[in-house]
């Protein structure tokens, strides 16, 4: 859309914007509208000027915009707001129905009945895009993740019982949630882990349990400041004093592409790749590689590839197997 | 502006001879070709802002065409939102990078909050990161041209591969609508090609989406449901099927997450449960249990324990080998 029918919407909709919020604030109008304060007194201007034919004094808008409000004294017919557009309620459907499956982003009861008050009101504009049906039972919110929802929201310490995938373990701790952060496809609670004295991101659907306590969240300064340390899920922002594996993809496996930070060293002729991938804990990574058996192949570090092969040959033990077979 | 204003409030249609004698902007109009062409200009951008503007004649005797806006095809109809509702759309507007679709969203809000929703800014306490990992919804880039399309009823042209493995192959499709499922995009059209109905993941379009041919070629078959076609292409087979698995006391954590009952068994000498869970995906269950190692022994059935020692082997096999 061009700058100049950009503001022609605005024009448009700002006089039923300020019969809407009364008595609103300069800065405040201007931050929801979008625009500078100048922009805004400009349009405000320009509004002034308009109104109904005949030109009289009778028919123009009149705000009353000398102090810090704005207020409407005449709206010359201009009462309400433009009807959204397909780009427009597309795009927050869209949004809200992406979000919806992400737990512990929005209230997904509410995300449901905001899609649907939204597709009635948008009307024929809501067409070019559709959700999957619901289902009752989605609706409700696991009790953790709405606890830790609204343990953010209200500035609470919260209690969790978490599973560790790189420990292999569910335990207790006590955390300070700074704010909720989408990654990739997933959703996080970054949150000052008390026992570990550190930040640490916390997938939701890894929160077996939550508890709100009654303490305010405190996290330290700095560690709010910094945003989520996401160089483990970024095969561009990967973490140099980390180890690295070096490991052989097979073409039969390319998805892995999509859904683990690799990065691609070089094509093989059988249309494989060999690829790279930081990681923190070599129990995860062991069991990483050992889930994907002929799929992936570990070449590197060396301690990686030993531990692999010793847990291989261990777990076939355990089925009565030996390699020899 | 004053367009609008004027075709808003007559209770007639309007001649553009009308418009141009008393809305102010058109008066000093130096000829009769710059009033046509400035008044279809601004006619046009109003069009494209989905003003509705409609044409009729005043009276019976009224030979003339003229226009109006239907106050009611005009607005937006009244919409109340909960606290609740208005902070899950105030956050949802956050997924998106690219400038067309924040610019939509941003509009969008403007006219809600003109309607009178309060929906505020959102807080800083949900933070929707862009992290470079494509593959999972798709180029917000794809998603635009082809919303636009479906929106001016045009055909569209993209690559597309099932994986990533998989070479590019072109393909020509006339897009009904965009649907999310399961967190993911799906477009559904006609596709040329193959002449029947097709679904293409968005994640899985190549860049370089455009639209072709004239508007309007494109129309949407009555009575298709596009969640149901979306639906039955992806689903996957359902469960049914149980597995028991061995696992150590204190590991496989994820396992004993998943699990629909578990039983205390001693194996080989090691405590631990015996496991019953639901299959569902085969691959991803099997790789998870390989995962644990001797941690965690299938029992049954048969053919997921092949397919988790085939695992074993392979990975044991390339030690071997070196």
């Amino acid at each position: 859309m061009s700058n100049v029918s950009n503001r022609l919407v605005r024009l448009l909709n700002m006089v039923p914007y300020f019969q809407a919020n009364p008595q609103i604030s300069h800065a405040e109008a201007a931050a929801e509208l979008g625009v500078t304060r100048k922009q805004l007194l400009a349009d405000l201007n320009q509004l002034w000027m308009c109104g109904l034919p005949g030109g009289g004094p009778g028919d123009l808008i009149d705000l009353d915009f000398e102090g810090d409000t704005i207020e409407v004294m005449f709206s010359a017919g201009m009462d309400r707001a433009l009807r959204l557009t397909s780009p427009e309620a597309t795009g927050v459907l869209m949004a809200l129905r992406a979000l919806v499956d992400v737990p512990g982003v929005v209230d997904p009861e509410a995300a449901r009945s905001a899609i649907a008050k939204i597709e009635a009101a948008a009307g024929a504009a809501g067409g070019s895009a559709a959700g999957a049906p619901t289902l009752a039972d989605e609706d409700v919110e696991n009790q953790a993740t709405a606890a830790v929802r609204a343990a953010t929201r209200d500035r609470r310490a919260l209690s969790i019982e978490y599973h560790s995938a790189s420990h292999d373990t569910v335990s207790q701790r006590v955390v300070d949630p700074i704010r909720i952060a989408v990654i990739g496809d997933r959703s996080y609670l970054e949150a000052w882990c008390r026992t570990a004295e550190g930040v640490r991101l916390f997938r939701f659907d890894r929160i077996v349990d939550a508890r709100v306590l009654d303490e305010p969240s405190a996290p330290p300064e700095p560690a709010v400041q910094a945003g989520p340390d996401t160089s483990l899920f970024s095969a561009e922002s990967a973490d140099p004093t980390l180890p690295s594996a070096t490991l052989l993809i097979d073409a039969s496996v390319s998805w892995m592409f999509d859904y683990y930070p690799l990065r691609v060293l070089r094509e093989l002729p059988d249309g494989g790749w060999e690829a790279a991938m930081t990681y923190a804990s070599d129990d995860w990574m062991a069991r990483f590689v050992l889930g994907f058996g002929a799929g992936v192949q570990v070449l590197g570090p060396p301690g990686l590839v030993e531990r692999v092969a010793h847990c291989a040959v261990t777990a076939l033990a355990a089925y009565g197997v030996s390699i020899g077979e | 502006m004053n367009l609008v204003i004027a075709l808003l409030s007559t209770r007639t249609y309007l001649t553009a001879e009308q418009i141009r004698a008393t809305v102010a902007g058109y008066q000093d109009s130096p000829s009769d070709e710059a009033f046509s062409r400035m008044f279809e200009r601004d006619k046009n951008e109003l069009r494209d802002l989905g003003v509705p503007l409609e044409t009729g004649r005043a009276s019976a005797f009224e030979t003339i065409e003229g226009y109006r806006i239907n106050r009611v095809a005009y607005a937006l109809p009244p919409v109340e939102l909960s606290a609740d509702e208005a902070a899950a759309v105030a956050i949802a507007t956050q997924l998106w990078e690219s400038q067309e679709m924040v610019n939509a969203t941003q509009g969008a809000l403007l006219k809600l909050r003109a309607a009178g929703v309060d929906v505020d800014q959102p807080d800083a306490d949900v933070a929707i990161t862009a992290v470079a990992m494509p593959g999972l919804r798709g180029s917000e880039e794809a998603l635009g041209i082809l919303l636009s399309a479906i929106d001016s009823g045009r055909a569209v042209q993209f690559s597309h591969r099932a994986n990533r493995g998989a070479p590019y192959v072109d393909r020509t499709l006339e897009p009904w609508g965009v649907v999310t499922y399961r967190g993911r995009w799906y477009v559904v059209g006609h596709d040329r090609d193959r002449e029947a109905p097709r679904t293409f993941r968005v994640s899985r379009i190549g860049d370089g989406v455009r639209a072709v041919g004239p508007d309007r070629a494109v129309t949407r078959p009555d009575g298709v449901n596009l969640r149901d076609i979306v639906h039955r292409a992806v689903s996957e087979w359902p469960a049914g099927e149980q597995a028991r698995v061995w696992v150590a006391r204190g590991r496989a954590t994820s396992l004993r997450r998943e699990a629909a009952g578990s039983v205390p068994s001693i194996r080989d000498g090691r405590d631990g449960d015996e496991l019953s869970l639901d299959i569902g995906m085969v691959d991803r269950l099997a790789r998870e249990i390989a995962g644990y190692g001797a941690d965690a022994v299938v029992v049954e059935p048969e053919s997921l324990r092949d397919n988790v020692i085939g695992r074993l082997r392979a990975q044991a096999g390339q030690a071997v080998r070196r």
